[in-house]
Protein backbone atom coordinates (compact mmCIF):
# COMPACT_ATOMS: atom_id res chain seq x y z
CA UNK A 1 0.00 0.00 0.00
CA UNK A 2 1.03 3.19 -0.52
CA UNK A 3 1.17 6.42 1.85
CA UNK A 4 1.58 10.08 1.21
CA UNK A 5 0.46 13.34 1.17
CA UNK A 6 -1.65 15.63 -0.62
CA UNK A 7 -1.50 19.51 -0.79
CA UNK A 8 -4.14 22.10 -1.68
CA UNK A 9 -1.32 24.71 -2.33
CA UNK A 10 -4.08 27.47 -0.30
CA UNK A 11 -2.36 30.51 1.41
CA UNK A 12 -4.15 30.87 3.95
CA UNK A 13 -3.60 33.36 7.08
CA UNK A 14 -2.39 31.92 10.01
CA UNK A 15 -5.05 32.83 12.44
CA UNK A 16 -2.65 32.47 15.43
CA UNK A 17 -0.09 35.07 14.19
CA UNK A 18 -2.19 36.76 12.01
CA UNK A 19 0.20 36.55 9.07
CA UNK A 20 -0.02 35.16 6.10
CA UNK A 21 2.49 33.87 3.64
CA UNK A 22 3.70 35.31 0.44
CA UNK A 23 3.06 32.98 -2.44
CA UNK A 24 6.95 32.77 -2.99
CA UNK A 25 7.07 30.87 0.45
CA UNK A 26 4.09 29.18 0.00
CA UNK A 27 5.53 27.59 -3.04
CA UNK A 28 9.03 27.05 -1.36
CA UNK A 29 7.07 25.59 1.81
CA UNK A 30 5.39 22.78 -0.92
CA UNK A 31 8.66 21.82 -2.40
CA UNK A 32 10.12 21.37 1.50
CA UNK A 33 6.73 19.22 2.53
CA UNK A 34 7.29 16.90 -0.60
CA UNK A 35 10.98 16.75 0.45
CA UNK A 36 10.32 15.85 3.56
CA UNK A 37 7.61 13.41 2.57
CA UNK A 38 10.42 11.33 0.95
CA UNK A 39 12.88 11.94 3.77
CA UNK A 40 10.43 10.37 6.30
CA UNK A 41 9.84 7.38 3.98
CA UNK A 42 6.27 8.20 2.52
CA UNK A 43 5.73 7.33 -0.82
CA UNK A 44 3.53 9.94 -2.75
CA UNK A 45 3.47 13.65 -2.54
CA UNK A 46 0.28 15.17 -4.97
CA UNK A 47 -0.44 18.62 -5.50
CA UNK A 48 -3.35 20.33 -6.55
CA UNK A 49 -4.04 22.19 -9.88
CA UNK A 50 -5.70 25.93 -9.08
CA UNK A 51 -6.18 28.94 -11.27
CA UNK A 52 -7.50 31.61 -9.01
CA UNK A 53 -6.16 33.06 -5.48
CA UNK A 54 -5.71 32.21 -2.79
CA UNK A 55 -4.02 29.00 -4.52
CA UNK A 56 -0.43 28.72 -6.11
CA UNK A 57 0.03 26.07 -7.78
CA UNK A 58 -1.30 26.48 -11.18
CA UNK A 59 1.69 25.13 -12.89
CA UNK A 60 1.97 21.80 -11.33
CA UNK A 61 4.57 19.41 -13.57
CA UNK A 62 6.53 22.55 -13.72
CA UNK A 63 6.92 22.30 -9.74
CA UNK A 64 6.92 18.46 -10.05
CA UNK A 65 10.07 18.27 -12.02
CA UNK A 66 11.87 20.59 -9.87
CA UNK A 67 10.59 17.60 -7.03
CA UNK A 68 11.62 15.10 -9.41
CA UNK A 69 15.28 16.40 -9.91
CA UNK A 70 15.57 16.58 -6.11
CA UNK A 71 14.29 13.65 -4.61
CA UNK A 72 14.94 9.76 -5.72
CA UNK A 73 12.45 7.46 -5.39
CA UNK A 74 8.91 10.08 -4.40
CA UNK A 75 6.37 9.26 -6.61
CA UNK A 76 4.96 12.52 -7.83
CA UNK A 77 1.02 12.82 -8.47
CA UNK A 78 -1.88 14.77 -8.74
CA UNK A 79 -4.73 15.97 -6.87
CA UNK A 80 -6.19 17.24 -8.92
CA UNK A 81 -5.51 17.72 -12.98
CA UNK A 82 -7.98 19.26 -14.46
CA UNK A 83 -9.30 17.18 -16.91
CA UNK A 84 -12.28 19.68 -17.87
CA UNK A 85 -10.39 22.87 -18.34
CA UNK A 86 -6.89 21.69 -19.68
CA UNK A 87 -6.46 21.32 -23.03
CA UNK A 88 -6.05 17.10 -22.87
CA UNK A 89 -3.07 17.19 -25.74
CA UNK A 90 -1.55 19.28 -23.43
CA UNK A 91 -1.64 17.37 -20.54
CA UNK A 92 -0.55 14.22 -22.80
CA UNK A 93 2.70 16.02 -23.49
CA UNK A 94 3.46 17.69 -20.29
CA UNK A 95 2.92 14.80 -18.25
CA UNK A 96 4.98 11.94 -20.49
CA UNK A 97 7.56 15.20 -20.61
CA UNK A 98 7.54 14.51 -16.73
CA UNK A 99 7.40 10.56 -17.02
CA UNK A 100 10.74 10.58 -18.57
CA UNK A 101 12.33 13.37 -16.20
CA UNK A 102 11.23 11.49 -13.23
CA UNK A 103 11.77 8.20 -14.61
CA UNK A 104 8.34 6.98 -14.37
CA UNK A 105 7.76 8.76 -11.18
CA UNK A 106 4.78 9.58 -12.38
CA UNK A 107 0.48 9.01 -12.30
CA UNK A 108 -2.10 12.19 -12.12
CA UNK A 109 -5.64 12.02 -10.62
CA UNK A 110 -8.12 13.59 -13.07
CA UNK A 111 -10.46 16.08 -11.23
CA UNK A 112 -13.34 18.30 -12.75
CA UNK A 113 -12.53 21.31 -10.46
CA UNK A 114 -16.05 23.31 -8.71
CA UNK A 115 -15.04 26.76 -9.39
CA UNK A 116 -17.70 28.11 -11.60
CA UNK A 117 -15.79 31.52 -12.73
CA UNK A 118 -12.77 29.51 -13.69
CA UNK A 119 -13.98 27.19 -17.07
CA UNK A 120 -14.76 30.35 -18.82
CA UNK A 121 -11.02 31.74 -18.52
CA UNK A 122 -10.24 28.59 -20.18
CA UNK A 123 -13.07 28.56 -22.60
CA UNK A 124 -15.56 26.19 -20.69
CA UNK A 125 -18.37 25.89 -19.18
CA UNK A 126 -18.54 24.09 -15.47
CA UNK A 127 -22.18 23.21 -16.67
CA UNK A 128 -20.69 20.41 -19.54
CA UNK A 129 -17.94 19.56 -16.46
CA UNK A 130 -18.98 15.88 -16.88
CA UNK A 131 -19.29 15.90 -20.52
CA UNK A 132 -15.71 17.85 -20.82
CA UNK A 133 -14.27 14.95 -18.10
CA UNK A 134 -15.58 12.15 -20.19
CA UNK A 135 -14.46 14.23 -23.88
CA UNK A 136 -10.92 15.46 -22.70
CA UNK A 137 -9.71 11.87 -21.19
CA UNK A 138 -11.29 9.61 -23.74
CA UNK A 139 -8.37 11.49 -25.76
CA UNK A 140 -6.30 11.69 -23.37
CA UNK A 141 -6.19 7.96 -23.28
CA UNK A 142 -6.16 7.49 -26.92
CA UNK A 143 -3.04 9.74 -27.31
CA UNK A 144 -0.99 8.21 -24.63
CA UNK A 145 -1.89 5.05 -26.28
CA UNK A 146 -2.28 5.38 -30.25
CA UNK A 147 1.15 6.91 -31.89
CA UNK A 148 -0.75 8.88 -34.71
CA UNK A 149 -4.43 9.98 -33.51
CA UNK A 150 -6.91 11.34 -36.09
CA UNK A 151 -9.82 12.53 -33.90
CA UNK A 152 -12.98 14.74 -33.86
CA UNK A 153 -14.69 16.20 -30.77
CA UNK A 154 -17.02 18.70 -29.41
CA UNK A 155 -15.42 20.73 -26.89
CA UNK A 156 -11.99 20.85 -28.81
CA UNK A 157 -10.12 21.50 -32.73
CA UNK A 158 -10.13 18.45 -34.07
CA UNK A 159 -6.89 16.48 -34.97
CA UNK A 160 -5.59 14.98 -37.67
CA UNK A 161 -2.37 12.92 -38.02
CA UNK A 162 -1.39 14.14 -34.98
CA UNK A 163 1.30 12.68 -32.68
CA UNK A 164 1.84 13.70 -28.89
CA UNK A 165 5.52 14.08 -28.07
CA UNK A 166 7.31 12.78 -26.55
CA UNK A 167 5.93 9.36 -26.13
CA UNK A 168 5.04 7.44 -22.73
CA UNK A 169 8.18 6.44 -21.10
CA UNK A 170 8.58 2.89 -22.01
CA UNK A 171 5.69 2.26 -24.26
CA UNK A 172 3.38 2.95 -20.52
CA UNK A 173 1.27 5.70 -20.26
CA UNK A 174 1.10 7.10 -16.57
CA UNK A 175 -1.36 5.51 -14.30
CA UNK A 176 -4.27 7.66 -13.73
CA UNK A 177 -6.85 7.75 -10.87
CA UNK A 178 -10.26 9.35 -11.15
CA UNK A 179 -11.57 11.54 -8.44
CA UNK A 180 -14.76 12.73 -7.37
CA UNK A 181 -17.18 13.67 -3.89
CA UNK A 182 -19.74 12.56 -5.40
CA UNK A 183 -20.51 12.23 -9.22
CA UNK A 184 -21.12 8.66 -9.93
CA UNK A 185 -20.37 9.29 -13.58
CA UNK A 186 -16.71 9.63 -12.59
CA UNK A 187 -17.09 6.56 -10.89
CA UNK A 188 -18.24 5.12 -13.88
CA UNK A 189 -15.37 6.52 -16.03
CA UNK A 190 -12.68 5.04 -13.65
CA UNK A 191 -14.52 1.60 -13.73
CA UNK A 192 -14.59 1.73 -17.57
CA UNK A 193 -11.11 2.28 -18.11
CA UNK A 194 -9.81 0.04 -15.55
CA UNK A 195 -8.13 2.87 -13.83
CA UNK A 196 -7.65 3.97 -10.11
CA UNK A 197 -10.57 5.79 -8.77
CA UNK A 198 -9.69 8.46 -5.77
CA UNK A 199 -12.27 9.34 -2.93
CA UNK A 200 -10.94 12.32 -1.82
CA UNK A 201 -12.85 11.59 1.50
CA UNK A 202 -11.97 14.98 3.82
CA UNK A 203 -14.21 17.53 4.52
CA UNK A 204 -17.12 15.06 3.90
CA UNK A 205 -19.15 11.96 5.72
CA UNK A 206 -17.64 8.85 4.77
CA UNK A 207 -21.08 7.65 3.59
CA UNK A 208 -20.57 9.45 0.60
CA UNK A 209 -16.86 7.83 -0.09
CA UNK A 210 -18.41 4.19 0.91
CA UNK A 211 -21.11 4.76 -1.72
CA UNK A 212 -18.73 5.77 -4.74
CA UNK A 213 -16.13 3.44 -4.27
CA UNK A 214 -18.92 0.58 -3.72
CA UNK A 215 -19.99 1.57 -7.37
CA UNK A 216 -17.17 1.73 -8.64
CA UNK A 217 -15.54 -1.55 -7.57
CA UNK A 218 -18.85 -2.68 -9.09
CA UNK A 219 -18.57 -1.14 -12.51
CA UNK A 220 -15.10 -2.27 -12.19
CA UNK A 221 -16.07 -5.65 -12.35
CA UNK A 222 -18.83 -5.32 -15.02
CA UNK A 223 -16.36 -4.07 -17.67
CA UNK A 224 -14.14 -7.16 -17.09
CA UNK A 225 -10.74 -5.58 -15.36
CA UNK A 226 -11.25 -8.33 -12.63
CA UNK A 227 -12.81 -8.69 -9.22
CA UNK A 228 -14.60 -5.85 -7.37
CA UNK A 229 -12.29 -6.31 -4.59
CA UNK A 230 -9.31 -5.93 -7.09
CA UNK A 231 -10.38 -2.66 -7.95
CA UNK A 232 -7.45 0.35 -7.34
CA UNK A 233 -8.87 2.68 -4.50
CA UNK A 234 -7.16 5.67 -2.97
CA UNK A 235 -8.20 7.46 -0.31
CA UNK A 236 -8.03 11.01 1.32
CA UNK A 237 -7.47 11.65 4.89
CA UNK A 238 -7.10 14.32 7.29
CA UNK A 239 -5.24 14.60 10.19
CA UNK A 240 -3.53 16.66 13.35
CA UNK A 241 -1.32 14.90 15.51
CA UNK A 242 0.92 15.40 18.53
CA UNK A 243 1.65 12.64 21.19
CA UNK A 244 -0.65 13.75 23.79
CA UNK A 245 -4.37 13.89 22.06
CA UNK A 246 -5.14 16.88 24.47
CA UNK A 247 -2.63 19.12 22.85
CA UNK A 248 -3.25 18.18 19.32
CA UNK A 249 -7.01 19.26 19.80
CA UNK A 250 -5.76 22.20 21.77
CA UNK A 251 -3.53 23.49 19.16
CA UNK A 252 -5.24 22.68 15.51
CA UNK A 253 -8.71 24.03 17.18
CA UNK A 254 -7.78 28.14 15.94
CA UNK A 255 -6.98 26.85 12.71
CA UNK A 256 -9.84 24.41 12.17
CA UNK A 257 -12.25 27.20 13.25
CA UNK A 258 -10.94 30.05 10.65
CA UNK A 259 -10.20 27.17 8.12
CA UNK A 260 -11.71 27.78 4.40
CA UNK A 261 -14.66 25.25 3.34
CA UNK A 262 -15.75 23.98 6.95
CA UNK A 263 -14.66 27.20 9.50
CA UNK A 264 -17.09 29.23 11.28
CA UNK A 265 -19.33 26.43 10.93
CA UNK A 266 -19.09 23.27 12.83
CA UNK A 267 -17.40 22.65 15.71
CA UNK A 268 -13.73 20.45 15.85
CA UNK A 269 -15.80 17.75 17.59
CA UNK A 270 -18.64 17.92 15.48
CA UNK A 271 -16.74 17.49 12.04
CA UNK A 272 -14.79 14.82 13.72
CA UNK A 273 -17.60 12.71 14.22
CA UNK A 274 -19.22 13.74 10.98
CA UNK A 275 -16.30 13.62 8.64
CA UNK A 276 -12.99 12.04 8.69
CA UNK A 277 -10.74 14.40 10.54
CA UNK A 278 -9.04 13.01 13.54
CA UNK A 279 -7.21 15.24 15.49
CA UNK A 280 -5.60 13.34 18.38
CA UNK A 281 -2.30 10.99 19.05
CA UNK A 282 -0.72 9.16 16.49
CA UNK A 283 -2.33 6.21 17.63
CA UNK A 284 -5.73 7.36 17.40
CA UNK A 285 -4.82 8.19 13.48
CA UNK A 286 -3.77 4.91 13.43
CA UNK A 287 -6.97 3.04 15.02
CA UNK A 288 -9.12 5.77 12.31
CA UNK A 289 -6.99 4.99 9.61
CA UNK A 290 -7.24 1.13 9.63
CA UNK A 291 -11.07 1.39 10.21
CA UNK A 292 -11.58 3.48 6.52
CA UNK A 293 -10.61 0.02 5.30
CA UNK A 294 -14.23 -1.29 7.13
CA UNK A 295 -16.14 0.54 4.69
CA UNK A 296 -14.14 0.92 1.39
CA UNK A 297 -12.58 -2.77 1.48
CA UNK A 298 -8.63 -3.34 0.96
CA UNK A 299 -7.44 -0.65 -1.10
CA UNK A 300 -3.95 1.18 -2.49
CA UNK A 301 -3.47 4.64 -1.46
CA UNK A 302 -3.50 6.72 1.33
CA UNK A 303 -2.81 10.67 1.26
CA UNK A 304 -3.45 12.61 4.17
CA UNK A 305 -3.74 16.45 3.76
CA UNK A 306 -1.50 18.15 6.46
CA UNK A 307 -0.95 21.34 5.28
CA UNK A 308 -3.90 23.75 5.20
CA UNK A 309 -5.48 26.26 6.57
CA UNK A 310 -2.91 28.50 7.51
CA UNK A 311 -0.65 26.01 9.15
CA UNK A 312 3.32 27.14 9.31
CA UNK A 313 5.66 24.93 7.83
CA UNK A 314 7.17 24.18 10.64
CA UNK A 315 4.53 22.73 12.34
CA UNK A 316 3.50 20.75 9.35
CA UNK A 317 7.02 19.11 9.05
CA UNK A 318 6.70 18.08 12.88
CA UNK A 319 3.45 16.17 11.44
CA UNK A 320 4.90 14.79 8.86
CA UNK A 321 7.82 13.50 11.05
CA UNK A 322 5.09 11.56 13.47
CA UNK A 323 3.43 10.51 9.76
CA UNK A 324 6.65 9.17 8.74
CA UNK A 325 7.93 7.83 11.92
CA UNK A 326 4.93 6.75 13.92
CA UNK A 327 2.31 6.31 11.80
CA UNK A 328 2.72 4.94 8.37
CA UNK A 329 4.95 2.13 9.29
CA UNK A 330 2.27 0.51 12.09
CA UNK A 331 -0.09 1.20 8.49
CA UNK A 332 2.15 -0.58 6.34
CA UNK A 333 2.52 -3.95 8.46
CA UNK A 334 -1.28 -3.78 9.83
CA UNK A 335 -2.73 -3.28 6.02
CA UNK A 336 -0.35 -5.50 4.48
CA UNK A 337 -1.57 -8.62 7.40
CA UNK A 338 -5.12 -7.99 6.26
CA UNK A 339 -5.01 -7.65 2.46
CA UNK A 340 -5.28 -10.95 0.70
CA UNK A 341 -2.90 -12.22 -1.86
CA UNK A 342 -5.11 -11.49 -4.79
CA UNK A 343 -5.52 -7.84 -4.05
CA UNK A 344 -3.30 -6.24 -6.16
CA UNK A 345 -0.85 -3.09 -4.78
CA UNK A 346 -1.38 0.64 -6.52
CA UNK A 347 0.24 0.40 -9.69
CA UNK A 348 3.67 1.85 -10.58
CA UNK A 349 5.85 2.33 -13.59
CA UNK A 350 7.69 -0.78 -13.00
CA UNK A 351 4.74 -2.76 -12.59
CA UNK A 352 2.62 -1.59 -15.70
CA UNK A 353 6.04 -1.74 -17.77
CA UNK A 354 5.91 -5.76 -16.45
CA UNK A 355 2.28 -5.81 -16.93
CA UNK A 356 2.83 -4.84 -21.40
CA UNK A 357 5.75 -7.54 -21.32
CA UNK A 358 8.96 -5.62 -20.72
CA UNK A 359 10.33 -1.70 -21.81
CA UNK A 360 9.89 -0.95 -25.57
CA UNK A 361 11.19 2.68 -26.57
CA UNK A 362 8.31 4.82 -28.22
CA UNK A 363 9.82 6.96 -30.10
CA UNK A 364 8.04 8.26 -33.06
CA UNK A 365 10.60 9.61 -35.91
CA UNK A 366 9.48 11.96 -38.51
CA UNK A 367 9.02 10.98 -42.04
CA UNK A 368 11.34 13.01 -44.21
CA UNK A 369 9.20 15.09 -46.25
CA UNK A 370 11.47 15.08 -49.31
CA UNK A 371 12.15 11.05 -49.79
CA UNK A 372 9.37 9.34 -47.61
CA UNK A 373 11.83 7.64 -45.75
CA UNK A 374 11.97 7.27 -42.33
CA UNK A 375 15.08 5.87 -40.40
CA UNK A 376 16.65 2.61 -39.78
CA UNK A 377 14.34 0.92 -37.32
CA UNK A 378 11.90 4.30 -36.67
CA UNK A 379 7.94 2.94 -36.24
CA UNK A 380 5.79 4.86 -37.57
CA UNK B 1 -55.48 -0.39 3.18
CA UNK B 2 -52.59 2.08 1.69
CA UNK B 3 -49.84 3.38 3.57
CA UNK B 4 -48.75 7.19 3.97
CA UNK B 5 -46.35 8.97 4.80
CA UNK B 6 -46.64 12.67 6.44
CA UNK B 7 -44.31 14.95 6.99
CA UNK B 8 -44.65 18.06 8.94
CA UNK B 9 -42.29 21.11 9.58
CA UNK B 10 -42.46 23.82 11.69
CA UNK B 11 -40.28 26.71 11.62
CA UNK B 12 -41.65 28.31 14.86
CA UNK B 13 -39.32 29.67 17.16
CA UNK B 14 -40.95 30.30 20.33
CA UNK B 15 -41.64 27.03 22.93
CA UNK B 16 -44.70 26.58 22.98
CA UNK B 17 -45.26 27.88 19.55
CA UNK B 18 -48.02 29.07 17.84
CA UNK B 19 -46.64 27.55 14.63
CA UNK B 20 -46.23 24.26 15.56
CA UNK B 21 -49.72 24.20 17.34
CA UNK B 22 -51.29 25.26 13.64
CA UNK B 23 -48.94 22.44 12.73
CA UNK B 24 -50.52 20.07 14.59
CA UNK B 25 -53.86 21.00 13.65
CA UNK B 26 -53.24 20.67 9.94
CA UNK B 27 -51.27 17.30 10.90
CA UNK B 28 -54.06 15.63 12.46
CA UNK B 29 -56.97 16.79 10.01
CA UNK B 30 -55.16 15.60 7.39
CA UNK B 31 -54.39 12.41 9.27
CA UNK B 32 -58.48 11.76 9.92
CA UNK B 33 -59.02 12.30 6.38
CA UNK B 34 -56.64 10.01 4.93
CA UNK B 35 -57.62 7.59 7.35
CA UNK B 36 -61.72 8.57 6.71
CA UNK B 37 -60.95 7.44 3.60
CA UNK B 38 -58.94 4.15 4.38
CA UNK B 39 -55.80 4.60 4.35
CA UNK B 40 -53.09 3.82 7.36
CA UNK B 41 -51.14 7.47 8.03
CA UNK B 42 -47.55 7.78 9.73
CA UNK B 43 -47.26 11.23 11.12
CA UNK B 44 -43.43 12.80 11.38
CA UNK B 45 -43.61 15.90 12.85
CA UNK B 46 -40.09 17.99 12.76
CA UNK B 47 -39.46 21.58 14.47
CA UNK B 48 -36.63 23.02 12.82
CA UNK B 49 -34.98 25.08 15.41
CA UNK B 50 -34.19 21.53 16.80
CA UNK B 51 -31.98 21.07 13.68
CA UNK B 52 -31.31 25.17 13.25
CA UNK B 53 -27.26 24.57 13.77
CA UNK B 54 -27.25 21.66 11.90
CA UNK B 55 -28.89 23.41 9.10
CA UNK B 56 -26.72 26.19 8.92
CA UNK B 57 -24.02 23.55 9.65
CA UNK B 58 -25.04 22.51 5.86
CA UNK B 59 -25.12 25.63 4.32
CA UNK B 60 -21.52 25.99 5.23
CA UNK B 61 -19.73 22.73 4.48
CA UNK B 62 -22.26 21.30 2.37
CA UNK B 63 -23.32 18.25 4.33
CA UNK B 64 -26.03 17.33 6.04
CA UNK B 65 -25.39 16.08 9.90
CA UNK B 66 -26.83 12.73 10.70
CA UNK B 67 -29.42 13.70 12.61
CA UNK B 68 -30.63 16.47 10.10
CA UNK B 69 -30.06 14.14 7.38
CA UNK B 70 -32.44 11.47 8.85
CA UNK B 71 -34.75 14.22 8.78
CA UNK B 72 -34.39 15.62 5.09
CA UNK B 73 -34.84 12.00 3.91
CA UNK B 74 -38.26 11.81 5.93
CA UNK B 75 -39.29 15.13 4.40
CA UNK B 76 -38.47 14.12 1.04
CA UNK B 77 -39.41 10.91 1.20
CA UNK B 78 -43.20 11.54 2.48
CA UNK B 79 -46.03 11.25 0.42
CA UNK B 80 -46.85 14.49 1.63
CA UNK B 81 -46.02 17.70 3.17
CA UNK B 82 -47.39 19.92 5.89
CA UNK B 83 -45.15 23.02 6.18
CA UNK B 84 -45.75 25.61 8.37
CA UNK B 85 -43.92 29.25 8.99
CA UNK B 86 -44.14 32.44 11.06
CA UNK B 87 -43.84 35.60 9.10
CA UNK B 88 -41.22 37.27 9.81
CA UNK B 89 -40.71 40.71 8.02
CA UNK B 90 -43.35 40.39 5.33
CA UNK B 91 -41.82 36.30 4.38
CA UNK B 92 -41.46 33.06 5.68
CA UNK B 93 -38.63 33.16 8.44
CA UNK B 94 -34.99 32.48 7.85
CA UNK B 95 -35.02 29.54 9.32
CA UNK B 96 -37.67 27.98 7.22
CA UNK B 97 -36.09 29.39 3.96
CA UNK B 98 -32.71 28.10 4.86
CA UNK B 99 -34.25 24.12 5.72
CA UNK B 100 -35.61 24.15 2.19
CA UNK B 101 -32.81 25.89 0.45
CA UNK B 102 -30.20 22.69 1.70
CA UNK B 103 -32.92 19.98 -0.02
CA UNK B 104 -31.75 19.05 -3.59
CA UNK B 105 -34.15 21.05 -5.45
CA UNK B 106 -35.51 17.85 -7.65
CA UNK B 107 -36.30 16.37 -3.95
CA UNK B 108 -40.01 18.02 -3.86
CA UNK B 109 -40.68 17.66 -7.41
CA UNK B 110 -44.67 17.07 -7.61
CA UNK B 111 -45.24 16.61 -3.89
CA UNK B 112 -48.54 17.68 -2.32
CA UNK B 113 -47.97 20.10 0.01
CA UNK B 114 -50.26 22.39 2.56
CA UNK B 115 -48.91 25.54 3.18
CA UNK B 116 -49.50 27.54 6.73
CA UNK B 117 -48.20 30.73 8.60
CA UNK B 118 -48.75 32.72 11.38
CA UNK B 119 -48.32 35.86 12.51
CA UNK B 120 -48.73 39.21 14.70
CA UNK B 121 -51.94 40.48 12.82
CA UNK B 122 -53.78 38.94 9.67
CA UNK B 123 -52.76 41.82 7.76
CA UNK B 124 -49.45 39.05 7.05
CA UNK B 125 -51.33 37.11 5.61
CA UNK B 126 -51.30 37.07 1.57
CA UNK B 127 -47.63 36.56 2.59
CA UNK B 128 -47.93 32.73 2.38
CA UNK B 129 -49.45 33.73 -1.53
CA UNK B 130 -46.26 36.19 -2.08
CA UNK B 131 -43.59 34.25 -0.55
CA UNK B 132 -44.40 30.99 0.62
CA UNK B 133 -46.24 29.61 -2.63
CA UNK B 134 -43.97 31.11 -5.33
CA UNK B 135 -40.47 29.09 -3.03
CA UNK B 136 -42.69 25.78 -3.80
CA UNK B 137 -43.56 26.37 -7.56
CA UNK B 138 -39.95 27.15 -8.10
CA UNK B 139 -39.42 23.79 -6.03
CA UNK B 140 -42.08 22.18 -8.67
CA UNK B 141 -44.26 21.13 -5.98
CA UNK B 142 -48.16 20.76 -6.01
CA UNK B 143 -49.28 23.21 -3.66
CA UNK B 144 -52.96 22.62 -2.33
CA UNK B 145 -55.49 25.86 -3.32
CA UNK B 146 -56.21 26.40 0.46
CA UNK B 147 -53.11 28.37 2.71
CA UNK B 148 -54.26 28.79 6.32
CA UNK B 149 -52.94 31.44 8.47
CA UNK B 150 -53.82 31.99 11.54
CA UNK B 151 -53.73 35.35 13.55
CA UNK B 152 -53.71 35.71 17.16
CA UNK B 153 -57.55 36.45 17.20
CA UNK B 154 -57.86 32.98 14.97
CA UNK B 155 -57.01 31.54 18.56
CA UNK B 156 -59.24 33.03 20.46
CA UNK B 157 -62.22 32.09 18.45
CA UNK B 158 -61.56 29.00 20.26
CA UNK B 159 -60.10 26.67 17.61
CA UNK B 160 -62.65 24.21 18.16
CA UNK B 161 -65.27 25.83 15.70
CA UNK B 162 -64.20 29.60 14.48
CA UNK B 163 -63.57 30.09 10.71
CA UNK B 164 -59.74 28.82 10.90
CA UNK B 165 -61.33 25.29 12.09
CA UNK B 166 -63.16 25.40 8.60
CA UNK B 167 -59.74 26.77 6.46
CA UNK B 168 -58.13 24.06 7.96
CA UNK B 169 -60.87 21.04 7.57
CA UNK B 170 -60.78 22.40 3.50
CA UNK B 171 -56.86 22.46 2.95
CA UNK B 172 -56.66 19.29 4.77
CA UNK B 173 -59.71 17.32 2.16
CA UNK B 174 -57.32 19.22 -0.65
CA UNK B 175 -54.61 18.06 0.42
CA UNK B 176 -55.61 14.04 0.58
CA UNK B 177 -56.98 14.71 -2.77
CA UNK B 178 -53.88 14.88 -3.95
CA UNK B 179 -51.84 12.39 -1.58
CA UNK B 180 -54.36 9.62 -2.79
CA UNK B 181 -54.07 10.29 -6.81
CA UNK B 182 -50.52 9.10 -6.13
CA UNK B 183 -49.07 5.61 -5.85
CA UNK B 184 -47.76 5.76 -2.48
CA UNK B 185 -43.78 7.01 -2.13
CA UNK B 186 -41.38 4.91 -2.55
CA UNK B 187 -38.67 6.96 0.07
CA UNK B 188 -35.99 9.89 -0.70
CA UNK B 189 -34.02 9.40 -4.20
CA UNK B 190 -30.58 8.14 -4.15
CA UNK B 191 -27.83 10.64 -4.95
CA UNK B 192 -25.65 8.29 -5.54
CA UNK B 193 -26.89 6.09 -8.01
CA UNK B 194 -26.29 5.55 -11.96
CA UNK B 195 -28.51 6.35 -14.15
CA UNK B 196 -26.47 6.32 -17.37
CA UNK B 197 -23.99 4.43 -18.60
CA UNK B 198 -19.88 4.79 -19.58
CA UNK B 199 -21.09 4.23 -23.40
CA UNK B 200 -23.58 6.49 -23.61
CA UNK B 201 -21.83 9.68 -21.50
CA UNK B 202 -19.15 8.86 -24.20
CA UNK B 203 -21.79 8.75 -27.24
CA UNK B 204 -20.95 6.07 -28.50
CA UNK B 205 -22.35 2.05 -29.25
CA UNK B 206 -20.89 -0.74 -28.34
CA UNK B 207 -17.82 -0.09 -27.98
CA UNK B 208 -15.65 -2.70 -26.21
CA UNK B 209 -13.52 -0.66 -23.42
CA UNK B 210 -9.90 0.10 -24.68
CA UNK B 211 -7.40 -1.50 -22.36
Amino acid sequence: MQFGVFTVGDVTVDPTTGREPTEHERIKAMVAIALKAEEVGLDVFATGEHHNPPFVPSSPTTMMGHIAARTERLLLSTATTLITTNDPVKIAEDYAMLQHLSDGRVDLMMGRGNTGPVYPWFGKDIRAGIPLAIENYDLLHRLWREDVVDWKGKYRTPLQSFTSTPRPLDGVPPFVWHGSIRSPEIAEQAAYYGDGFFANHIFWPKEHTQRMVALYRQRYAHYGHGTADQAIVGLGGQVFMRRNSQDAVREFRPYFDNAPVYGHGPSLEEFTRETPLTVGSPQQVIDRTLGFREYVGDYQRQLFLMDHAGLPLKTVLEQLDLLGEEVVPVLRKEFAALRPAHVPEAPTHASLVAAAGGAKDSTVHAVDDVTGKAPEGATR
Amino acid sequence: MTHRTLAVVSAGLSQPSSTRLLADQLAAATRDELVRRGSEVELHVVDLREYAHDVVNNLLTGFAPAALRQVIDMVTGADGLIAVTPIFSASYNGLFKSFFDVLDKESLVDRPVLIGATGGTARHSLALEHAVRPMFAYLRSVVVPTAVFAAPEDWSDGSADGALRGRIRRAAGELADQIERRPPATGPADPFALTTDFLQMLGRGNDAPVS
